[in-house]
């Protein structure tokens, strides 16, 4: 995965993270859950899920831990 | 009584763990203040989120959920789990790496050697020092707030002038007093084990506190339903600008010198693969019980189904403590005020040590030699900086009567506002000495002006055409620092060689 695809992961995330469509539901999910609320809960869930691809698969090597230059500078 | 009983166990515990953790001090000031670049993902992982959580989290959050609702979570706490970890992704690595590499303690002097100027340093050094104190007086004022509302009719004959309550000095006299005592024992290594410690702790209270008052409430669904309505949606509580522009706040992350100091200390890169992924999980756990019960507490009664449980005009910083306070029982008040208690002095620990390391290395070290002072020295010298700090923040507190959220918005501006600085250290070779002191100064005088505007903090909806302050302040910086750089001369071929590792 490339530096390219993190960065778009990113700001596919910040876009979702603008919950306008949103801002005016007051529901309650299960009857607890204000809707906004358990979008954003979902939200970051999703952002964690993505940083842990991101560990699998896009971290980079760095000279200090591996004895070589480091990659991503 | 009893609230006050379990805090103080607790904070003997605390004690005990600092006494553990000094007889593995090696008395070295890389020892100190960096731990020997020694610790491992897990307790790099709770160091660095019990660091990020202070009252702010816990006490601040349930406040603002109560007054402007549960777009409080989606502001700060959602943007946090997406930026605070692309902080430590794109900046934190860099960072732990260039800092492994040439040596660096501090951020400062990583921006003198990336700028090439000693004098950087003395201008960053007011400043980030100046920005941490609003960041110690939120959780001062946090834990003296939140025992004073659990202790309230406790001890009547004793502290008469606040009906019975354990006075806000007295709190933050004591926790002061217990958090100097563990990083004086073992420097960031105690700081580091108390954070581990303590991160389980205000998790698992704050889990307990939401199943308590849930349960006192008549179950979450009843809560829920007690709820304000108009507070259970972001329309009319935050406008779109507002929502956007706080997406700011969280890159204050990048920029504080405590969690500067706490990358240093990772044995590897990948000690910060589990920190990237829990995280924002962590976030949630921390921050949804808070505002669930800030969101509950706009319109929760009492069993009597008629008494409000928050009276009007109760201040945001209290309401937390009096839901505890009121709803849960004694041993439960004591245990999540011990967990409040715990996220707050997991952030005091390391903005402790980092204020003494910066002093000791960036200020007298750089100042008068590496060999003017031996180890034993500059620790002393740390730690009598810390407690000048301790001293000024503490008579701050006595006069200071902000809003918590308010507060640490501010505070988080500031350092957010400097991101600029450090990503185009990292990333552009461009950026130049010059650069670096017009996005410092921009920053700083914006951020000067906005807080004066703001009534110094007592205006806390304050913003600036529509925005929120740390947006004009990032762009202050950021354009400062583009113009200048690109108007002046590079850095030298030997800086960037030493900065910009070619891939092999």
């Amino acid at each position: 995965m490339s530096r390219g695809a993190v960065i778009a992961f990113m700001l596919v995330l910040f876009v979702l993270h603008q919950d306008f469509w949103l801002k005016d539901n007051g529901s309650l999910v299960f009857g607890i859950l204000p809707v906004g609320l358990a979008y954003h809960m979902a939200f970051t869930v999703l952002a964690a899920s993505g940083w842990f691809v991101v560990v699998k698969y896009a971290w980079p090597n760095f000279r200090e831990e591996e004895g070589e230059e480091e990659a991503g500078q | 009584m009893t609230q006050a009983i379990i805090v103080v166990i607790y904070l003997i515990l605390l004690l005990g763990l600092g006494y553990l953790s000094s007889r593995l001090f090696r008395g070295n000031s890389n020892d100190f203040f960096v731990a020997s670049r020694s610790i491992g993902p897990l307790v790099l992982f709770m160091s660095i989120f019990g660091t990020t959580m202070t009252a702010f989290a816990m006490v601040g959050s349930t406040g603002e959920s109560y007054r402007v609702g549960i777009a409080t979570y989606g502001k700060i706490a959602s943007s946090s789990a997406l930026i605070h970890s692309a902080c430590f992704f794109l900046v934190g690595l860099p960072l732990w790496s260039l800092g492994k590499r040439n040596g660096f303690h501090t951020q400062i002097e990583f921006f003198r050697s990336r700028f090439e100027s000693s004098k950087l340093g003395y201008l960053l050094f007011p400043i980030l020092v100046g920005l941490i104190i609003p960041y110690l007086l939120v959780g001062l004022l946090g834990a003296g707030t939140v025992m004073q509302g659990v202790t309230r009719g406790a001890f009547p004959s004793v502290f008469e002038n606040t009906g019975g309550a354990v006075p806000p000095w007295l709190t933050m006299a004591v926790i002061s007093g217990v958090v100097l005592y563990y990083i004086f024992a073992g420097g960031v290594r105690s700081a580091a084990w108390a954070n581990t410690f303590q991160t389980l702790v205000f998790i698992v209270m704050g889990f307990i506190a939401f199943v308590t008052i849930s349960s006192k409430l008549g179950g979450m669904q009843a809560a829920s339903a007690m709820g304000d309505p108009a507070k259970a949606v972001r329309a009319g509580n935050l406008t779109e600008l507002q929502f956007l522009s706080y997406c700011f706040i969280p890159l204050s992350v990048g920029m504080f010198p405590h969690l500067f100091q706490n990358c240093l200390t990772a044995k590897t890169a990948k000690s910060f693969r589990l920190t990237l992924v829990a995280h924002p999980i962590a976030i949630m756990l921390t921050w949804i019980p808070c505002i669930l019960i800030g969101f509950w507490a706009t319109g929760a009664v009492m069993p009597d189904g008629v008494t409000p449980v928050i009276p009007e005009g109760t201040s945001p910083n209290a309401v937390l403590g009096m839901m505890v306070g009121k709803l849960a029982t004694p041993v439960i008040g004591g245990l999540v005020t011990a967990g409040i208690m715990a996220a707050i002095m997991s952030s005091l620990d390391s903005q402790f040590v980092a204020v003494g390391t910066m002093f000791t290395k960036d200020i007298v070290v750089h100042t008068f030699g590496a060999d003017r002072f031996n180890e034993k020295q500059k620790v002393l010298l740390a730690r009598g900086f810390i407690c000048t700090i301790v001293l000024v923040t503490y008579l701050f507190t006595l006069a200071e009567p902000r809003q918590v959220f308010s507060l640490g918005v501010w505070c988080f501006s500031g350092f957010a506002g400097l991101f600029p600085l450090v990503f185009a250290a990292i990333y552009w070779k461009r950026a130049t000495k010059a650069g670096a002191y017009a996005g410092v100064i921009g920053a700083a005088i914006s951020w000067l002006l906005l807080f004066a505007a703001s009534g110094y903090g007592a205006n806390g909806g304050y913003m600036f055409m529509g925005v929120m302050p740390v947006a004009v302040i990032f762009s202050t910086c950021a354009l400062s620092l583009v113009v200048v750089s690109l108007l002046t001369q590079a850095p030298s071929q030997a800086t960037l060689d030493k900065f910009f590792v070619k891939k092999s």
